[in-house]
């Protein structure tokens, strides 16, 4: 059972002690110190240039969407006043693109490969599983020094199919240890009647696991994309121009010696939290298990 | 396991549960290579299936993760620099040694085990207080449960400007607060314990919230004949806790422990962007040190070796975690 059913009102919660109103105001005030950062990046995406570098910070401001324009386009600065664009537009597809394919390859492969751990064991089953899950804990940075290397060999550093290979590789563990949690909760008897009403293995994979598994899967799924789609340091180190994803064109826009522009940086993160917001809310039952890679699921 | 099935798996079967099929004997051993349908079957055989199913994901992982490992362990036994064109030559153990006792890879361990100490001391205890606080029913719980969840969803690299954001000097919330009350600027990112600090509440903000979910599932499922006992023996609201409430959380709070003493060990990316490691050198931990020794000095095999000894720090403790998620599973 999933935590936040479990809290919300499960078979087994525990009668809760009732606390009125005031216990609100106390938790809203948490609440509000969680969300303000956000919610100030959100103001100040809105802000026009100088409301932005106010002193005092302005609270009450004309909101402006001069910022989210610019971030696609720029004016030129050679007089003709032609709009250019930033390239901005481009990195956000890449991150979509990227972290939709890697994901979509690694669930295909992970989930053929849960359903292995899960219902014929190796021998050393547990090991194998270990060492996947360890390939995930390591230090990222101590994983890029060899693939950079090989890449860089084989020329596969700022292409496509070199980034979509390694974040495919990069969520393999998550998607394994994820819905091997998943099928460890589905009753094996199901299968059996299925195997002994002579359904295929095929069918039982397909007719009987997978539609139970629905939700798991998107979950799964979903989860990826958005690890992914947070990706910093492989992404830093193994983009090219043409492939470079939001997280790294964000960093450097903060790396940039003429001051920070922090209305244009504020709008691109704004457009870059709106699926993550939208995917925190779908994913509430699912949140502890997806943090610790199926580890734990209540 | 029936004998034509062992027959045929070759080392590598892995059936745990009878399959339904042909009863015993029945089952003719298969001919392999004759035809290519011959060897589908072969392939696709009963005892065959497990390691079929895992087998994509482990050629996967084996060519983009243990591969590389294994050909980065090679490299820390040779003299190379990746900017060079130089052939490797073979340095035996000179560089294990020489990260071993050079006094700064001593230092950035201490950086990171102060981080990682300060980090998780403050995730766990504001986490705690959060699932006590949410253990209870009160209006809009859900909603604002949503919004204290929300960092945990973030990118490291969006709550790194945030964070940068709200350290700013001239303008930055915090500065500007400071500024109220004493009239002066205040620039933390400038002292070695501000940076410190500046690193570990961005840390501890976006990962607070992981601790409480992981108490409060434990919270919501204590027995309420517990507390009932506690009650008819009227113990104190304190004794309550301590020998009701804790011991039930206690498992889960050692596993948050350890989790995010992990995760906090590899901190990068929040570092990275809010103080690059300054000032100085003084907020540098061992993940931004083996990354400025790779890619902007190029030490390959130094930086290799290094791996190699986080690596091993690092199995030691998703070892121990995973001892104790087990443990608690067999528990419960």
């Amino acid at each position: 059972m999933s935590v936040l059913k479990m809290i919300f009102g499960g078979k087994k919660e525990r009668r809760l002690r009732e606390a009125g109103w005031g216990w609100s105001m106390v938790a809203g005030l948490a609440g509000l110190v969680y969300f303000f950062p956000v919610l100030w990046i959100i103001m100040t995406a809105f802000k026009s240039r100088a409301d932005a570098l106010a002193t005092p910070p302005a609270f009450l401001f004309t909101p402006t969407l001069d910022n989210f324009v610019a971030v696609f386009y720029r004016v030129a600065q050679t007089g003709s006043g032609e709009a250019l664009s930033t390239g901005m537009g481009m990195f956000f597809f890449n991150s979509i693109f990227v972290a939709a394919s890697g994901v979509f390859l690694a669930l295909i492969i992970g989930t053929l490969a849960s359903y292995g751990f899960s219902r014929y064991p190796l021998k050393g089953n547990e090991t194998y599983l270990f060492v996947i899950l360890t390939t995930r804990m390591l230090p990222p940075i101590i994983v890029i020094i060899p693939i950079f290397l090989m890449f860089r060999m084989m020329g596969l550093s700022g292409s496509y199919i070199g980034v979509i290979l390694l974040y495919a590789a990069f969520n393999l563990p998550f998607s394994i240890w994820m819905m091997k949690s998943f099928f460890d909760e589905l009753s094996p008897d199901v299968e059996d009647a299925a195997r002994m009403d002579g359904s295929s293995e095929r069918g039982v994979f397909f007719r009987i696991c997978i539609p139970q598994l629905k939700a798991g899967l998107a979950a799964t799924s979903v989860f990826a994309v958005i690890l992914t789609w947070n990706e910093f340091l492989f992404a830093l180190l193994l983009t090219g121009t043409e492939t470079r994803t939001v997280p790294v064109a964000m960093a450097r826009t903060i790396g940039g010696e003429l001051g920070v522009e922090w209305g244009l940086l504020a709008a691109i993160i704004t457009l870059f939290l709106i699926p993550v917001f939208g995917v925190t809310y779908l994913l509430q039952n699912h949140l502890l298990r997806g943090v610790t890679f199926g580890t734990i699921k209540k | 396991m029936d004998k034509s099935v062992t027959e045929t798996a070759e080392g590598l079967d892995g059936l745990s549960r009878p399959q339904p099929g042909p009863p015993v004997g029945l089952q003719q051993p298969i001919a392999r290579g004759k035809t290519m349908q011959d060897f589908w079957k072969w392939m696709f055989s009963p005892s065959r299936r497990g390691p079929m199913l895992v087998a994509p994901a482990l050629i996967m992982l084996f060519i983009m993760n243990i591969f590389p490992l294994m050909w980065s362990f090679g490299l820390s036994f040779f003299h190379y620099k990746a900017s060079s064109i130089r052939p490797p030559s073979f340095a035996g153990l000179h560089y294990y040694e020489k990260v071993l006792t050079d006094p700064v890879v001593w230092e950035r361990l201490q950086t990171t085990a102060q981080i990682v100490g300060m980090s998780v001391l403050l995730q766990l205890v504001i986490g705690f207080s959060l699932a006590l606080m949410f253990a209870k029913k009160f209006p809009l719980r859900r909603e604002i449960l949503m919004l204290v969840l929300t960092p945990m969803m973030l990118s490291f690299v969006a709550v790194g400007v945030f964070f940068k954001l709200f350290y700013e000097p001239t303008f930055g919330l915090l500065s500007q607060a400071y500024m109220y009350f004493s009239g002066e600027q205040l620039t933390l990112l400038a002292t070695q314990w501000g940076a410190v600090w500046g690193i570990v509440i961005a840390d501890a903000w976006m990962w607070s919230p992981f601790v409480m979910l992981l108490v409060l599932a434990g919270l919501v499922s204590v027995p309420d004949y517990l507390y009932e006992a506690a009650e008819v023996d009227r113990a104190s609201r304190w004794k309550r806790f301590t020998t009701v409430t804790f011991p039930y959380v206690k498992g889960l709070l050692l596993l948050a422990l350890l989790f995010r003493t992990i995760e906090t060990f590899k901190i990068f990316d929040v570092v990275y962007l809010i103080t690059n490691g300054g000032p100085g050198t003084s907020t540098e931990t061992v993940a931004v040190y083996v990354y400025r020794m790779a890619f902007q000095f190029f030490k390959t095999s130094q930086s290799s070796a290094l791996s190699y000894i986080l690596l091993f720090i690092v199995i030691v403790l998703t070892n121990l975690y995973l001892y104790f998620v087990k443990k608690r599973g067999e528990e419960g």
